[in-house]
């Protein structure tokens, strides 16, 4: 965990006062509810479709027990006794009330946390690899760049009041496990053939409506120039970026209108101006920030051990969940576990009260009092012992998050959708239901393997539906809800050879009670075709190209053509 | 009349903002008093109004839209150059205050002008304003107590241009 110095708690304890000074004159009508709305969102506080909803920062998705059993102690108190995981590593809550809300940022404050610009046209909470400091593949501790640039954004006096939200991810290993083509910025650490980090700088990616990928803006940024460069990028947005209609704000657009060379152009010319100069990064603030975050007191072990194998061996179940849930850890004798909040039945990223303060004893009891929220909604125990895996497994599985499905079609990635949110045009959680009762066989979920689906119930995307092997969209039709289907659609560079890429729409939309119909479909196609266990869904879509899967699910093109013809006769 | 905040006090205006006509026409200037004008007219007659805006009795003003490298040559000539905010959400005059102060060394009265509003006094303060014509509506003694928002910042700004984390390491060192 990064601990705070004096001058990041004065702050966050200033930002609590002046919201609650905020809220005092909206509730007295000196606040237009427009103005308020432009304040409020900055705070994470939303107007949702029942009731306010709180967007609390877990800066870079790291949390220590302290502040989980603080989050826990919140819900109970202001909220109806469950939170909400997002994509984006924030907790949000749906039930607080508008003027209880300085008090829980209030409390928030003691732990070291807010919700500072978790939403509103604003610098977005920075994500990053929920394995940043264990993997085995690591570049650089993506932590310390996130907090870098935390800093960095937070309460920035010139890009508060930016056209649209920026979504800002950093990426430190091998593995890309931060999707980080597709956010506003993008950074992939480097090195260079001297051992000198730096970063990939990507720029215009993003979901949402207009779904793009980021293009390089720039293939190695020395790191001491990260945020001289950032800020070029900021200031060419800031400026041009266009503000006269809300779905063309966001800086991919910029980047289209204007061309990604001549944009790139203009940032370079920006940062020749800011380039070296006072916020030129020096290696003893690297060293300083290096410094603050409390590290694990690992111990040195044997790389295997035996009860632990033993286990292995014999409890088929517990090597279920490790060959999913179980990720290989930098330090010998050490794993990464991911509990899976993917349960049938339990809408993806929800956990209760209760559940909180138990996942924070475990975390005390196995993995040094700090746990990380993935962006796929899942927990993170980066810090396990291998001869604690066969206990902890016992532990987690009586409170429901050792589903063994991490990675697997069921671990779906899903926004709360018309259940909650007031954007949505369709349910999503029903629609992960569903599927996921559907494909309750684990045996054939493994033998699917590794495939990710990605549920949005708007196009605004919260459940990166675009990026899913298989993503589902809720769409409106004359006030009904129907589903899109896409094929294709990868986050990033999990596995070396594919990158990142836009699932495309295979036809027209379904129902809801058809989805887990097509969704069947496409896997017994992907199965038909593949070459090989080794060989994933989306690879094949690649690979055969999207016409056998229509097939699949609609019939031949002539089929399908004479299919249109009714419908265009009887219309 | 909106309220004049300047270096933190409530103080009388004597400027005049000109504007263009309901056709877009570019103001006539007066031949007396302190005028603030659009940057267009000073685009088109600025050698006529050279002498004016050196005798501290000239301003211009900038549009969200507005380049202020449009200004550079003549920065030093204005005793005041105003920066609207057509809607308090737009962030553009940020962006120009800062650039008309660090890069063109604009060292007059910069005035932030439009929906100016409390809640955002703070950051327009750290990005080089030092003057701002409060919206009629705002309670300019509610609004002076924006100023102590927040005790720091992280970045380099025109009031603070050590980024803190600078200021951190000497600090550290002593």
């Amino acid at each position: 965990m990064y601990r705070y110095d004096e001058i990041d708690q004065k702050l966050v304890d200033e930002r609590v006062v002046q919201f609650r000074d905020q809220t005092k004159r909206f509730l007295a009508g000196k606040l237009s509810e427009d103005e308020f709305r432009a304040l409020r969102l900055r705070n994470g506080l939303y107007i949702q479709r029942y009731a306010p909803m709180l967007r609390i920062a877990i800066p870079y998705g790291l949390l220590s027990t302290k502040q989980l059993r603080k989050l826990a102690q919140i819900t109970d108190k202001y909220d109806r006794g469950y939170g909400h995981f997002s994509t984006r590593q924030n907790l949000q809550l749906n039930w607080p009330k508008l003027e209880r809300v300085p008090d829980i940022l209030a409390e928030l404050a003691t732990v070291q946390m807010h919700a500072i610009q978790t939403s509103g046209n604003s610098f977005r909470n920075i994500t990053t690899d929920h394995f940043a400091g264990v993997a085995q593949d690591e570049i650089v501790d993506s932590f310390v760049w996130c907090e870098i640039i935390r800093q960095w954004s937070t309460f920035h006096p010139e890009f508060s009041y930016l056209p649209r939200k920026f979504k800002f991810a950093v990426n430190g290993a091998k593995s890309d496990r931060a999707a980080v083509a597709v956010h506003d910025i993008g950074l992939h650490a480097v090195k260079d053939a001297k051992g000198e980090v730096g970063f990939r700088v990507l720029v215009g990616g993003g979901l949402g409506r207009t779904p793009a990928i980021g293009f390089v803006i720039r293939d190695f940024l020395p790191w001491r120039h990260l945020l001289t460069y950032i800020e070029a990028i900021l200031r060419v947005y800031n400026r041009y970026g266009r503000r006269d209609n809300i779905h063309k704000a966001r800086i991919k657009i910029l980047v289209k209108e204007r061309g990604p060379e001549k944009f790139r152009e203009e940032v370079d010319a920006e940062w020749a101006h800011l380039k070296d100069g006072a916020a030129t990064l020096v290696p003893e603030e690297i060293a300083r920030i290096e410094g603050r975050f409390t590290r694990p007191n690992y111990l040195r072990l044997p790389a295997t051990d035996a009860r632990f194998e033993a286990a292995l061996a014999t409890d088929r179940a517990f090597a279920n969940w490790h060959k999913r849930n179980v990720h290989p850890h930098k330090k010998a004798g050490y794993a990464a576990v991911t509990l899976s909040l993917k349960k049938t039945g339990v809408p993806p990223g929800d956990v209760t009260v209760e559940q909180m303060e138990k996942i924070a004893d475990l975390a005390d009891r196995y993995s040094f009092g700090e746990l990380r929220v993935s962006h796929e909604q899942n927990l993170i125990f980066a810090d396990v012992q291998l001869s604690d895996l066969h206990l902890l497994w016992q532990d987690v599985r009586a409170l429901g998050f050792a589903t063994p499905n991490v990675g697997l079609l069921t671990n779906i990635i899903c926004c709360p959708g018309g259940d909650f949110c007031s954007l949505a045009n369709a349910k999503s959680i029903p629609v992960a239901e569903a599927i996921q009762q559907r494909f309750d066989d684990l045996d054939y979920l493994h033998d699917i393997g590794e495939i990710d689906v990605n549920i949005s119930g708007c196009m605004n995307a919260c459940g990166h539906h675009h990026v899913g092997h298989i993503g589902i969209l809720g769409v409106d039709k004359s006030g009904e809800e129907w589903y899109q289907i896409e094929i294709g659609g990868n986050q990033g560079e999990i596995r070396p050879g594919r990158g990142a890429s836009l699932g495309k729409v295979i036809g027209p939309s379904f129902a809801r009670a058809e989805v887990p119909d097509v969704i069947e479909k496409l896997i017994e196609c992907y199965l038909a075709r593949r070459d090989s266990e080794a060989e994933r869904f989306i690879d094949v879509v690649h690979r055969v190209g999207a016409e056998p899967f229509k097939e699949s699910v609609y019939g031949n093109a002539d089929q399908r053509a004479a299919h249109r013809r009714g419908q265009l006769a009887s219309a | 009349m909106a309220t004049l905040i300047k270096e933190r006090r409530i103080v009388a205006d004597s400027w005049h903002l000109l504007e263009r006509g309901p056709k877009g026409e570019l103001p006539e200037v007066p031949a007396r008093g302190d005028v603030v004008v659009p940057l267009a007219l000073w685009l088109e007659r600025r050698d006529g109004l050279l002498s004016r805006a050196e005798t501290g009795t000239l301003g211009v003003w900038l549009d969200a839209n507005d380049g202020p490298e449009a200004l550079a040559a003549d920065v030093r000539s204005f005793p005041l150059i105003a920066v609207n905010f057509p809607k308090f959400g737009d962030g553009r005059g940020y962006s120009i205050a800062r650039l008309l102060r660090e890069r063109y060394g604009f060292k007059g009265e910069l005035r932030a002008i439009g929906d100016v509003l409390h809640d955002h006094l703070f950051f327009m303060y750290q990005c080089g304003f030092d003057a701002f014509a409060l919206r009629e509506d705002q309670d300019p003694q509610e609004a002076l107590s924006a100023f102590n928002t927040f005790s720091d910042g992280y970045q380099a700004s025109v009031l603070r241009p050590v980024p803190l984390f600078r200021r951190r390491l000497v600090a550290g060192k002593s």
